[in-house]
């Protein structure tokens, strides 16, 4: 059923059908209104979990990694400084292998403070061992959560995961969404059925301490779910797509790459505006391709350089920064090309803390790489002029 | 199995194995444990080497009450309460610093759990730092005595009080010098439906500076003085406290250990001693410990 919806009761009506039996998140911008769905969900009786208010995002984090523990399917969603506080916690789930799924709505981080979007904040976590996807639109948003809990939980993964969504451009943005039905979601999730748990009846020890002779093989252990995780995700998005009448061309999304001579790349929100220009530059004749990532992590370096080996410049949108390096999507770009093919790089940084994206500055930032205009390398669009104040 | 040992790699003569195995006797083993990172954490649950036989986890240092919180909820809606308490061990670090926080969200939620508190007074799995639990005076390597400083300066948190204030059904203080006593308010505690808090006093031989075979003499010295009061509140009311026999002076618990020897000649000492020894003297009062 097709219902016009902003974003968060998108994420929150599709958790719902997941049937989740803990639920627990504290309040920020701009996530909360999706737990005040399900909270609101939750007050009406037609959210059969329990639904807990903590005092912090380090506790909804706990509260969900012991509430996972002990077999539950749960969710949390937080955003920004939110995230940086669950920080040690998530980095703890994921060792622990627990399927915690839960949304980030993409917020800038302090300081200064902003609660407007950019991607900064989901990519401090991108080394904790949690699977990350970004999705372009609310109808994305909708249709990956349950497919996340089905990942998440599948036993040859059994790592979190973290749904990203823009927050506001599309959290607080009403879009067309075509909702799901319990049944179709129940005919794709199974009820969680969790390898190990906390029971009284066969007692386990989670979260031991490993020295030296043990640790290695539980973190190479990570490395090897999280690559499972990635053709898990394709068996998956391929059932999921099926039933659901909608293609997810899996962790990227190659338009007009084949021979096209410049290839923009972008995640989450952006996509849209960029496939907009792309697709009218194709129209005056130029060649011009846009390669959506879909899937952060596993980053999936095979399909990026597959989508870009007929390109010879390659432009990624960077929607955050890694202060003292390269932007974090230019760094796995060029590290998935490295010895396949050299294309130019041009790392655009832009948008940051919200600050606008005008149409016209995709244009120019591709016909400018397109007519051979600007050189390679990293740079930053929309920026004022200012003057730096060394005392 | 045995709920909890043999095989933990605790010091010979440390408290906190008598109130674990006193909690867990007390709940014929029917229990969830979550346990914070410190001394118990590390001396019982390396890889290959578990000594629980009742279900267990560590997650982080300053989370056990959100972790336990967690665990409630989903055996609640799973319909799995039946199996056990969900019960948490925390050290004095643990509960009344890095984790505070989340001992008052939980508190505040009134999930059913029981919170357990084994108060060794410092930071004693990295060496004996000082913590808010550390009494006034004590030396600990952060608080190393000196010219300039006398040992710990500042107070012990009350957290029988905090516990209190927080309108939780049942809050008591124990001690590992008083096994049965600990036993009974297990038992005592795990009538009430919601979040139940029991202070767990447990000396820490080389931390306190004492001798294997002295622990429960020093843990009941401390009883005796005044300076630990054994008491019980139920729904906020004073309802039950452990007469002291014969009142022992607080020089006598001081004397015992080491972390405290150098009040005896420090020029701060003399003050901090009668601080102390006015502090159990209020315990006194305030609770009626003496006997008629």
């Amino acid at each position: 059923m097709k219902r016009i919806v902003r974003g968060f009761y998108a994420i929150a009506e599709a958790v719902r059908l997941c049937r989740p039996n803990v639920i627990c998140a504290y309040p920020i911008t701009p996530q909360t209104e999706i737990v005040e769905n399900l909270a609101e969900m939750y007050a009406n009786g037609e959210l059969d979990a329990e639904y807990i208010t903590a005092e912090s995002e380090f506790a909804a984090a706990s509260i969900v990694l012991g509430a996972s523990a002990a077999g539950a399917r749960v969710f949390t969603a937080t955003s920004s400084q939110g995230l940086l506080l669950m920080t040690e916690v998530l980095f703890n789930a994921a060792g622990m292998r627990l399927p915690i799924v839960m949304v980030v709505a993409n917020r800038s981080v302090s300081a200064p403070l902003s609660i407007w979007n950019d991607h900064q904040d989901s990519m401090t976590v991108r080394d904790a061992g949690i699977i990350q996807m970004h999705a372009e639109s609310n109808q994305e948003a909708h249709d990956l959560i349950p497919l996340a809990y089905k990942v998440a939980e599948d036993k040859r993964v059994l790592l979190p995961f973290i749904l990203n969504v823009d927050g506001f451009k599309l959290t607080h943005a009403y879009e067309p969404v075509d909702l799901l039905s319990q049944e179709v979601v129940d005919s794709f999730l199974p009820p969680y059925d969790p390898v190990v748990k906390l029971s009284t009846e066969k007692p386990v020890a989670m979260g031991c301490y490993a020295p030296p002779p043990y640790y290695m093989e539980f973190r190479v252990a990570m490395e090897h779910a999280m690559e499972r995780a990635k053709k898990v995700m394709e068996e998956v998005f391929k059932e999921w797509s099926e039933i659901i009448g909608r293609d997810y061309g899996l962790h990227v999304s190659a338009e007009y790459c084949e021979d096209a001579e410049v290839v923009a790349i972008a995640m989450g929100s952006l996509v849209g505006l960029v496939r907009d220009v792309v697709e009218e530059m194709r129209k005056e004749g130029k060649k011009v391709g846009l390669l959506k990532i879909r899937t952060f992590r596993p980053f999936p370096a095979e399909e990026v350089r597959e989508a870009l080996k007929n390109a010879n410049k390659v432009i990624i949108f960077e929607r955050s920064l890694s202060i003292g390096s390269e932007p974090p999507v230019t760094l796995e770009v060029k590290s998935a090309l490295f010895g396949h093919s050299s294309p130019e790089i041009h790392s655009v940084v832009i948008g940051l803390g919200g600050r606008d994206i005008p149409r016209e500055q995709i244009v120019k930032v591709i016909s400018e790489v397109y007519e051979g205009k600007v050189k390679p390398g990293k740079r930053y669009e929309g920026v004022k002029e200012f003057e730096e104040v060394i005392p | 199995m045995s709920y909890f040992g043999p095989g933990h790699g605790a010091c010979p003569g440390c408290g906190f194995p008598i109130a674990v195995k006193s909690v867990l006797e007390a709940l014929e083993g029917k229990a969830f444990i979550v346990n914070p990172t410190g001394c118990l954490e590390i001396v019982s649950s390396m890889y290959g080497r578990n000594v629980w036989g009742v279900p267990y986890i560590h997650s982080l240092f300053e989370n056990a009450a959100a972790v336990a919180a967690g665990i409630e909820a989903a055996l609640r809606v799973l319909k799995r309460k039946h199996e056990g308490h969900v019960v948490v061990f925390a050290g004095d670090g643990a509960t009344a610093d890095i984790g505070f926080g989340m001992v008052s969200g939980a508190f505040d939620r009134d999930h059913d759990i029981l919170y357990i508190c084994y108060d060794n007074e410092a930071y004693q799995n990295t060496g004996n730092q000082q913590s808010g639990l550390t009494p006034p005076g004590a030396r600990t390597t952060t608080t190393p005595v000196g010219k300039r400083q006398p040992g710990k300066i500042g107070k012990k948190k009350d957290m029988i009080s905090i516990a209190v204030a927080h309108g939780i059904p049942y809050v008591a203080s124990a001690s590992v010098g008083y096994p049965n006593d600990l036993k009974r308010k297990v038992k005592r505690a795990v009538e009430f439906e919601g979040a139940k808090y029991i202070h767990v006093h447990s000396p820490c031989v080389p931390g306190w500076g004492i001798d294997s075979k002295q622990m429960v003499e020093v843990a009941r010295l401390a009883v005796e003085t005044g300076l630990y009061p054994l008491v019980e509140f139920e729904h906020g009311k004073l309802v039950r406290v452990i007469k002291i026999k014969e009142k022992k002076p607080v020089e006598e618990y001081l004397k015992a250990q080491r972390r405290f020897r150098h009040l005896f000649k420090h020029p701060e000492g003399k003050k901090i001693i009668e601080e102390l020894q006015r502090i159990a003297d209020e315990n006194i009062k305030k609770y009626n410990l003496l006997q008629q």
